[in-house]
C-alpha cells in the first residue's frame, strides 16, 4: 500500500537532478571583469583585441581570461583593485570611441553555459549594479518649445488675417513680432491671447517698429518642464525595458532630475550606452538653393547650418526643423525589399504624419536629411589622461553635442506616416538606431551627472548576512526536526534541502533578480515548507494514536493532510501573488521567491518525503512501528 | 518525542468572550497609536535627503553616526556607497527645514570630526514616488484580504471567510500597532513582510477550519463548540510546531540578518506570535457566533439526496 509505482521515483528525478544542475552555476562566484564595447561608430575587431591585450601587458596587470564574442572584448582579473586599474589603462589606450565598462562575470564552467545554466542574477543591495543620477537639460526643452511657438504664432496671425512683419524666438527667451502699426498689432494681441492663453502678452517698441513679446506664463513653463521630465522618465523606462533588467528603477529626484538603478546588469557597456547615448532626431530638408562651397569658405546662408554626414562629407541643411523625435511613435529594424540593405522603419504620430505629408509633397525629388543629435558627457582629461578636477575636487565634465547626418534620401514620393531610413551599415545598427527611435525620443537632452557602479562593500556584507542568516536557521530546523520527529524528521529535512535547491535552481532558470528581501522570501519559505511536513507527520501520531497500523497510519497521514496543504498554500499564495502584481523593488524580488517556494515546497514535502518514507517501510512485511 | 499528548478537549470556546475581549483592546489600543503616533515611514514613502559623503580614507562608519546621533540626527542611517571612502547619509523630511539647511548643517557636523570630509551629492527624494508607494501598499493589502475571503468562500462557507479575514485584519494592525507605538521604521521591506503575514495568518487559521469541516461531518454527536474544541486541540500539536519551525528561521534572520532583514524579522516575530493566537481564539469563535450549523458544511448531493425520498 506504501508503494510508488516506478514512474513516480522517475518523475522525481526527472525534476531533481535537472534541478541540481540547474543550482549549480551558484557555487562558482563571479569573477571582476572589464567588458569593452564600441560605440555607434567603431567596431571590436582582431585590432581592438590585440590593443587591449598590448596595453594590459605594458602596464602589468594581471589577467585571467581574456576574451572576445559579438558583443566585445571581456577581460576577467583577479580582484576588484586590478579591475579598477585595468579599466583606465584600456580606457586610455582606446580613447573615447570605446566603453569600457566594469561588470561582474560568472565563473561558470563553460558546459553549464552551453545548457543555458546561469547563476541567479543579484540586485543593486547585494552586488551592486549600475546607478544614474540624469539631468533633464530643461533650457533646451523650453526652447524647443518656444520654437515650435514660433510656427503657431505664425499660424493664427496668418489665419485672422493680421499683417504682422516677423516672428522670431528670442535668444533671451520669448517670442517676438513685429508689428508695422498699432492697429494691426492690437488685433494680433487679441487673436494670440484667445488662441494661446499661456502665453503672457507684452508692448513693446524698437525704433518705429510696434513689438509685441509673449512669454511663456510660469504655469506654463512648470507644466512643459513638468512634461519633458516625463517624457523623459518614459522614455528611460523603455530604454531599460529593453535591456532586460529585472527590477529596475527609475524615480523622478527633484524637479529635473531622474535616477536610473540597474541591479545586476550584466551588460553595463550596453546600459551606459543606451541610457546614456540621448539621442533626437530632427528631420529637416537639405539646401539646395545655395551654393555648399560658398557655405564650406564661411558664408553660410541665413536660415541654414552646415553639418556632416557619416562619412565625413559636409552637407548644407536648412535651419527650420519639420519634425523631431518627439512625433515618431514606433520604429523597428527590418531589410530593405527592393535594395536588400539593413533599415529602419518608423512610423509617426498623426501630427508628424500630417506635416510629412504636406512637406513630402510639396519637395518630392529633393532630398531631406535625417540629423542623429547625440548629448554624451565626458570627463575633461589631462594630457596624461588624468582627469581634471574643478574647484570643489570633483572630476570637469563637459558635454558635447554631436550630430550628425545620418541619411539624406532623396524624396521619392509623397510619405505620410510610415518611412524607412535607408543607408544603414549594418543590421545591428538598425536594430540599435531603430531601439533609440522606438523607446521614444527624448522631449529634452538628458546627460548622466552621475554615474556609479554600486561596489561589492556594501553588497557583499548583505550576501553574507543573507546566507548566513538562512543557513542558521536551515540547521536549527534540521536539528529540531530530527529530535523531534526522529526519522520522520530526517527525511523532512532531506525534503526541506531538495526545496530549497529546487527552489534557488528554478530562480536561476527565470534568472530573476535575487535581493536581500528575496533571500528572505526563502528563508521564509524554508521556515513555512515544513508546515506541510508537520501536517503530515502528526497526522500519521494520530492515526497511529487511533489504533490504526503504521502502514494504515503512513497512508491515512500523508492522504488526510493533502487537502489542508492544499488549502493553506493558495491562500498564501493568493498574497503572493497579489504582492508581486502590486509591488515594487524589494517587495517584489520577496514575492517572487515566496511564490515559487510555495510551489516547489508542495512537491518536495509531498512527494520527495512520501517517496523516501515507501523506500523506507512499504516494503517491509509486519510493520510494528514507526521511527516518528 | 512529543510535547502535546493532550487527552481531553481543551475548552477554547469557553475562553472565547474572555479572549474577545482582550482581542478588541488591543485592536484598539493597536488603531489607537496608528492614529495619535503614526508609522514611522522610512524614506522609501516619505522622500527625504541623502548625502553623499567623501573620505580621503576609510571612513569609520560607527564614529560619524555617532556624531550625528550626538547632534541630534537619531533617525539617520549611515551607510558606505560606492566605495569604503564614500558615506550615504539619508535623512528623512524634516518639516520646516529645507534639503539644502540640513545637508549643510550635517556637513559641518562632519567637518568638524574630519576637515577632509567632502559633501559630493545632495539628494532629494520626491515625495510623490512615496505616495504611489503608499497607495499600492494599500491596494494590495486589500486586494489580498478580497482575494482570500473570495477562495475561502468557495473553498468553506462564508462564515469562515468572514472569520478568517478579521482574524487577519487583526493580526495586520496589531503589528502596524506595535510598529507606530515603539516608532520603528517602517519601509518596503516591512510592508512585504506586513503582507505575507497576511498570507501566513490565514493558511495557519485554514489548518484549523479544514479541522473543523471535518469534525462536522465526522461527529455525530457534540455541541458546535465541542466540535471546534476538538479541532483546535487536535491541530494544536501541528500549530505550535509550524511556528516554531518558522520561528527558528525568523529569529535567524533577527540575529544575523544585519540592519536591512532586522525589521522585517520583527514584524514576521510579531505576525507569527499573534497569528497563532488569533487563528485559534479570533477566526474560530466568529465562526461559532456567526451561526455555522452542521447543514452548512454537509457535502450538498450525495448525503440529502438520499432523504428527501417521500
Amino acid at each position: 500500500m506504501n508503494r510508488y509505482p516506478l514512474w513516480k521515483y522517475l518523475l522525481i528525478l526527472a525534476i531533481v537532478v535537472p534541478g541540481l544542475v540547474y543550482f549549480m552555476p551558484n557555487l562558482y562566484g563571479e569573477d571582476p571583469a572589464i567588458q569593452v564595447s564600441a560605440t555607434r561608430t567603431t567596431k571590436v575587431d582582431a585590432t581592438t583585441f590585440a590593443q587591449v591585450e598590448l596595453a594590459l601587458k605594458t602596464a602589468g596587470h594581471e589577467v585571467v581570461a581574456l576574451q572576445r564574442d559579438d558583443k566585445g572584448i571581456k577581460v576577467r582579473f583577479r580582484d576588484t583593485d586590478v579591475q579598477l586599474k585595468a579599466r583606465d589603462t584600456v580606457q586610455r589606450a582606446l580613447g573615447d570611441n570605446y566603453t569600457v565598462a566594469l561588470n561582474l562575470l560568472p565563473a561558470t564552467p563553460a558546459w553549464l553555459g552551453w545548457i543555458k545554466a546561469n547563476p541567479m542574477y543579484l540586485g543593486l543591495d547585494l552586488r551592486g549594479g549600475v546607478h544614474f543620477l540624469m539631468q533633464v537639460d530643461m533650457v533646451a526643452a523650453l526652447k524647443k518649445a518656444e520654437e515650435r511657438y514660433v510656427d503657431d504664432l505664425r499660424g493664427i496671425l496668418r489665419d485672422k488675417k493680421v499683417r504682422y512683419l516677423t516672428v522670431a524666438r528670442l535668444e533671451s527667451g520669448g517670442l517676438e513680432v513685429r508689428f508695422r502699426d498699432t492697429a494691426e498689432r492690437d488685433k494680433g494681441r487679441e487673436a494670440v491671447r484667445k488662441e494661446l492663453p499661456e502665453l503672457a502678452l507684452v508692448d513693446g517698441q524698437k525704433g518705429n517698429e510696434l513689438l509685441l513679446i509673449a512669454r511663456l506664463t510660469d504655469q506654463a513653463m512648470t507644466e512643459k518642464r513638468k512634461f519633458a521630465l516625463d517624457q523623459n522618465i518614459v522614455a528611460l523606462r523603455n530604454r531599460v525595458n529593453e535591456l532586460g533588467v529585472a527590477e529596475p528603477v527609475i524615480q523622478q529626484q527633484g524637479i529635473d532630475r531622474i535616477v536610473v538603478q540597474l541591479p545586476g546588469v550584466q551588460d553595463t557597456a550596453k546600459a551606459k550606452e543606451i541610457i546614456g547615448r540621448t539621442a533626437t532626431l530632427e528631420i529637416t530638408l537639405v539646401d539646395e538653393e545655395h551654393d555648399l562651397g560658398a557655405a564650406l569658405s564661411g558664408h553660410v546662408p541665413a536660415g541654414a547650418k552646415l553639418y556632416k554626414d557619416r562619412r565625413g562629407q559636409p552637407i548644407l541643411l536648412k535651419k527650420q526643423v519639420i519634425y523631431s523625435g518627439d512625433n515618431i511613435i514606433d520604429a523597428a529594424a527590418g531589410f530593405d525589399s527592393q535594395q536588400g540593405g539593413p533599415v529602419a522603419h518608423i512610423t509617426l504620430d498623426a501630427r508628424g504624419a500630417a506635416i510629412n505629408q504636406r512637406v513630402t509633397g510639396e519637395n518630392v525629388g529633393k532630398r531631406m536629411a535625417v540629423v542623429y543629435i547625440e548629448i554624451k558627457s565626458e570627463t575633461q582629461l589631462d594630457a596624461r589622461g588624468n582627469p581634471v578636477l574643478d574647484a570643489a575636487g570633483r572630476p570637469q565634465r563637459n558635454r558635447v553635442r554631436v550630430e550628425e547626418v545620418i541619411t539624406a534620401p532623396v524624396i521619392r514620393e509623397q510619405i505620410g506616416k510610415r518611412f524607412q531610413i535607408t543607408g544603414l551599415d549594418s543590421i545591428e545598427e538598425a536594430r540599435d538606431l531603430a531601439l533609440l527611435l522606438r523607446a521614444g525620443a527624448l522631449a529634452a537632452p538628458v546627460e548622466i551627472i552621475e554615474e556609479r557602479t554600486v561596489g561589492p562593500s556594501l553588497g557583499a556584507e548583505n550576501i553574507v548576512k543573507g546566507f548566513s542568516s538562512t543557513m542558521y536557521g536551515f540547521l536549527a530546523i534540521v536539528v529540531f526536526m530530527a529530535v523531534y520527529y526522529k526519522w520522520f524528521g530526517v527525511i523532512s529535512s532531506v525534503a526541506l534541502t531538495v526545496n530549497v535547491l529546487l527552489l534557488v535552481s528554478v530562480l536561476s532558470m527565470l534568472q530573476a533578480t535575487l535581493t536581500l528581501p528575496g533571500i528572505a522570501g526563502i528563508a521564509l519559505t524554508v521556515g513555512m515548507a515544513i508546515d506541510a511536513n508537520v501536517l503530515i507527520f502528526e497526522r500519521v501520531r494520530e492515526e497511529l494514536r487511533n489504533g490504526n497500523t503504521p502502514q494504515a497510519a503512513i497512508h491515512a497521514g500523508y492522504a488526510r493532510a493533502f487537502a489542508t496543504i492544499m488549502d493553506s498554500n493558495i491562500t498564501t499564495l493568493i498574497a503572493g501573488v497579489a504582492l508581486f502584481w502590486l509591488g515594487s523593488g524589494p517587495v517584489r524580488g520577496f514575492a517572487v521567491t515566496l511564490c515559487i517556494g510555495i510551489i516547489t515546497s508542495m512537491f518536495s514535502a509531498v512527494m520527495v518525503s512520501r517517496a523516501i518514507v515507501n523506500q523506507t517501510y512499504g516494503r517491509v512485511q509486519r510493520l510494528t512501528g514507526l521511527s516518528i | 518525542m512529543e510535547f502535546f499528548r493532550i487527552k481531553n478537549d481543551i475548552p477554547f470556546m469557553s475562553y472565547a468572550g474572555v479572549t474577545s475581549v482582550v482581542s478588541a483592546l488591543t485592536f484598539v489600543v493597536a488603531i489607537y497609536f496608528l492614529f495619535a503616533k503614526g508609522l514611522n515611514f522610512s524614506v522609501d514613502f516619505t522622500g527625504g535627503t541623502a548625502m553623499e559623503v567623501g573620505y580621503t580614507q576609510t571612513a569609520d562608519l560607527a564614529k560619524i553616526r555617532g556624531t550625528l546621533h550626538a547632534a541630534g540626527y537619531i533617525d539617520v542611517t549611515v551607510q558606505n556607497f560606492g566605495s569604503s571612502h564614500d558615506v550615504l547619509i539619508r535623512l528623512p523630511v524634516r518639516p520646516g527645514v529645507t534639503s539644502a539647511a540640513l545637508s549643510e548643517q550635517v556637513i559641518g557636523i562632519l567637518h568638524s570630526q574630519d576637515s577632509k570630509a567632502a559633501l559630493r551629492r545632495v539628494e532629494f527624494v520626491g515625495p510623490q514616488v512615496g505616495q504611489e508607494l503608499v497607495n499600492d501598499g494599500g491596494l494590495a493589502l486589500i486586494l489580498v484580504s478580497i482575494g482570500i475571503m473570495l477562495y475561502l468562500a468557495v473553498r468553506f462557507e462564508w462564515r469562515f471567510a468572514v472569520g478568517a479575514i478579521i482574524a487577519t485584519i487583526h493580526d495586520v494592525l496589531i503589528i502596524l500597532g506595535c510598529f507606530a507605538f515603539f516608532q520603528w521604521e517602517f519601509s518596503l521591506t516591512v510592508l512585504a513582510a506586513v503582507l505575507a503575514i497576511l498570507g501566513y495568518s490565514v493558511n495557519d487559521t485554514v489548518v484549523v477550519f479544514d479541522r473543523i469541516r471535518e469534525n462536522f461531518r465526522r461527529m455525530r454527536t457534540g455541541s458546535i463548540a465541542q466540535i471546534i474544541d476538538n479541532a483546535i486541540t487536535r491541530t494544536l500539536s501541528r500549530t505550535i510546531m509550524t511556528h516554531v519551525t518558522t520561528q527558528l528561521m525568523v529569529f535567524s534572520m533577527l540575529f544575523f540578518g544585519g540592519e536591512v532583514l532586522f525589521y522585517f524579522a520583527l514584524a514576521l516575530t510579531i505576525g507569527i506570535v499573534i497569528g497563532t493566537y488569533s487563528s485559534v481564539l479570533v477566526a474560530s469563535p466568529i465562526v461559532m457566533w456567526l451561526g455555522i450549523s452542521r447543514e452548512d458544511l454537509m457535502p450538498t448531493k450525495k448525503e440529502t439526496g438520499g432523504d428527501t425520498r417521500p
